[in-house]
C-alpha cells in the first residue's frame, strides 16, 4: 500500500503531514467561523423582526 | 511650503522632538553588534556594511510614528488638508523634514560608527553614498506607513510590520552598495536600483500617501 | 433593484444579498469537487508515481510545493483585482472578498515555504536556504501578515476596506521589486549553485499529470474557501450594523 519513500520517507511524510494539517486548519476555522456568524445573524434578524 | 519644511524642521528640533533620539539609537545598536556576534575584527569588518545600515533603516523607523501623530491629534492635519497647498505636497514636505531630521544626521554619523565595526577603509565613501542615496526613500516609504497608521493608538508596531517589508529593496540594494565598496568591488548596479528606488518612490509615493491621509481624515 | 421592505434601509447595498443567495447554492458544490479533485490528484501522485532520479521520493513534494507556491502568488493577485474594484467600483463584496482572501493565501504562502524548506533538507543540508525563491516566498509572507494586520486594526469597515486597498497596491509593487531585489543579492553571492527544485525542469508526464490535478484541487479550494469566507464577512458586516442600529434605537 504505502511506496517505498527509501530514506527519504520522513521528509516526504512531514511535508505531507504539514500541509494536510494547515489546510484542514485553514478549512476547519472557516468553517467554524462562518457557522457560528451564520447563526449569530439569523439570531439577530429574528430579534429585530420581532421588535422591530 | 518653506514654512512647512521650517516648522516641521523647528517641531522636530525643539523639546519632545526626539532630534536626537535616532542618532542615539544608530549609536546603541552599532555598540550592542559585537556583544551579540563576538569581537573579531575581521568578522566586525565583513558584516560592517550590513549592520550600518540595519542600523540607520531602524533608526529611521523608530522616528516615523511621530511624523503625522502629532499633527493629527491637535488637528493640524486637519488644517492642513483644507489648505491650499496640495496634500501631496504635504506629505512630501513630511518626508524631507523626516529625512533632514533623521536620514542626514545618519548618513553623516555612520562613518564615525564604522570605526567601531572595523570597516574596510574603501568602505566610508561607499557607505556615506549609499546611505545618501538610500535614506530618501526610507523617509518617503515611512511616510506612507505612518500616513496608513495615523490614527491608530498604538499603531507603532503595526508600522513596523507594514514598512519593514517595503524596506527590503532598498535595504538589499542599499546594502549591497555598502558592502562591493567595502571590498573594492563593482558597485555601479545597485548603486543605479537603489537611486532609481529613491526616486520612483519620491515621485510615486506621495499619491498613495495623500490618498490615505484623506480616507483617514474623513 | 427590489428589497424587501422590512430591512431594507440596513441593506444599503444589494450586491451582498445576491451573493450571499447565490454562493449558498454553489458551496456545496465547490467543497465537493475541490476536495474530489485535491484527494485525486494527491493520491495519484503519492501513491502511483515513480520516484526520481536525483531526488528521489523527495519529489512526491512537488505535488504540494508547486500548488501551493501557485495560489500563494494567485491570491495576492486575487486581492489586487479585488482591491482595485472595490477602489474605483465600491462594491462592498470585493474588497470583502480580498478580506476573505488574506489569510488563505498566507496558509498558502506557509505551505509553500514550509514544504520547500522540508524539501531542501535532504537535498541542501540545512533547514533553510536563502534560496531567492523561497526568500521571496518568505518577504510575501510578510506582506500577507501586514495586509491581514491592518484590516484587523482599523475599526471602520470603510476606512479599513480603502487603507487594505491602497496598501496592497503599494505592497504588490514593492513585492515584484523585492522579487528582483533578492534574486540579484542572492545570485551575487552564490553564482551558479543551481537550487532550482521546481518544476521548471522538464518534468516528465508521468509527473505531470497528477501535478496538474493538484493545482486544480488547490484552485477550486481556494476558490470555495474565498467564496465560503467572504459570506462570512458579509454577515459579520450586517451583524455590526444591526447592533449599531439596535443601540441607536434603544
Amino acid at each position: 500500500m504505502m511506496p517505498d519513500l527509501g530514506k527519504y520517507a520522513d521528509t516526504v511524510l512531514s511535508a505531507y503531514a504539514a500541509s494536510i494539517l494547515l489546510l484542514a486548519a485553514l478549512v476547519a476555522l472557516s468553517l467554524w467561523r462562518g457557522r457560528r456568524l451564520r447563526r449569530d445573524m439569523q439570531d439577530m434578524e429574528q430579534r429585530m423582526r420581532r421588535d422591530g | 511650503m518653506i514654512a512647512l519644511l521650517l516648522r516641521d524642521l523647528r517641531l522636530a528640533i525643539r523639546a519632545g522632538g526626539g532630534f536626537g533620539l535616532g542618532l542615539a539609537f544608530f549609536l546603541i545598536v552599532t555598540v550592542l553588534v559585537p556583544f551579540a556576534v563576538g569581537p573579531q575584527s575581521a568578522l566586525l569588518a565583513t558584516i560592517a556594511p550590513g549592520v550600518l545600515w540595519l542600523g540607520a533603516l531602524l533608526a529611521c523607523l523608530l522616528s516615523l510614528d511621530r511624523l503625522l501623530a502629532l499633527d493629527w491629534e491637535d488637528g493640524s492635519l486637519d488644517l492642513l488638508a483644507t489648505a491650499p497647498l496640495p496634500l501631496e505636497a504635504v506629505v512630501t514636505i513630511k518626508a524631507l523634514a523626516h529625512w533632514i531630521t533623521t536620514g542626514l544626521p545618519l548618513v553623516l554619523a555612520a562613518p564615525a560608527l564604522g570605526v567601531l565595526l572595523n570597516l574596510p577603509g574603501p568602505g566610508y565613501l561607499w557607505l556615506v553614498i549609499s546611505l545618501a542615496a538610500g535614506t530618501p526613500a526610507l523617509s518617503v516609504i515611512g511616510t506612507f506607513g505612518a500616513a496608513l497608521t495615523v490614527g491608530l493608538k498604538r499603531g507603532g508596531l503595526l508600522l513596523s510590520l507594514l514598512v519593514l517589508p517595503l524596506y527590503v529593496p532598498t535595504l538589499i540594494f542599499g546594502a549591497e552598495v555598502a558592502r562591493r565598496g567595502a571590498v573594492g568591488m563593482d558597485t555601479a548596479t545597485p548603486l543605479l536600483m537603489l537611486v532609481g528606488i529613491s526616486a520612483g518612490a519620491l515621485a510615486l509615493l506621495p499619491f498613495a500617501s495623500a490618498a490615505v491621509l484623506r480616507v483617514n481624515l474623513r | 433593484m427590489t428589497q424587501p421592505a422590512m430591512n431594507s434601509s440596513l441593506w444599503s447595498y444589494a450586491n451582498p444579498r445576491k451573493f450571499l443567495a447565490t454562493t449558498e447554492r454553489l458551496m456545496p458544490f465547490l467543497w465537493t469537487v475541490a476536495l474530489i479533485c485535491l484527494v485525486t490528484g494527491l493520491v495519484w501522485g503519492f501513491f502511483f508515481t515513480p520516484d526520481d532520479y536525483r531526488q528521489g521520493s523527495t519529489v512526491k513534494i512537488i505535488y504540494l510545493h508547486v500548488p501551493s507556491a501557485l495560489m500563494a502568488i494567485n491570491a495576492w493577485m486575487m486581492m489586487l483585482v479585488a482591491s482595485l474594484i472595490w477602489l474605483v467600483r465600491r462594491h462592498h463584496v470585493s474588497a470583502l472578498a480580498a478580506r476573505a482572501a488574506g489569510p488563505v493565501g498566507a496558509v498558502m504562502t506557509v505551505i509553500a515555504l514550509v514544504t520547500g524548506a522540508i524539501w531542501g533538507q535532504p537535498m541542501w543540508g540545512t533547514w533553510w536556504a536563502w534560496d531567492p525563491r523561497l526568500t521571496s516566498f518568505l518577504i510575501l509572507f510578510l506582506f500577507y501578515l501586514g495586509y491581514i494586520a491592518l484590516w484587523e486594526a482599523i475599526e471602520d469597515p470603510d476606512t479599513a476596506a480603502d487603507l487594505t486597498g491602497v496598501l496592497c497596491l503599494v505592497g504588490s509593487v514593492f513585492a515584484l521589486l523585492s522579487r528582483y531585489a533578492v534574486n540579484f543579492w542572492n545570485q551575487g553571492l552564490h553564482q551558479g549553485a543551481s537550487l532550482s527544485m521546481d518544476a521548471e525542469e522538464n518534468v516528465a508526464d508521468v509527473f505531470y499529470l497528477p501535478l496538474l490535478v493538484c493545482i486544480a484541487g488547490f484552485v477550486l479550494l481556494f476558490i470555495a474557501l474565498v467564496f465560503y469566507r467572504t459570506g462570512t464577512e458579509i454577515r459579520a458586516r450586517r451583524i455590526r450594523a444591526l447592533q449599531a442600529r439596535e443601540r441607536a434605537g434603544a
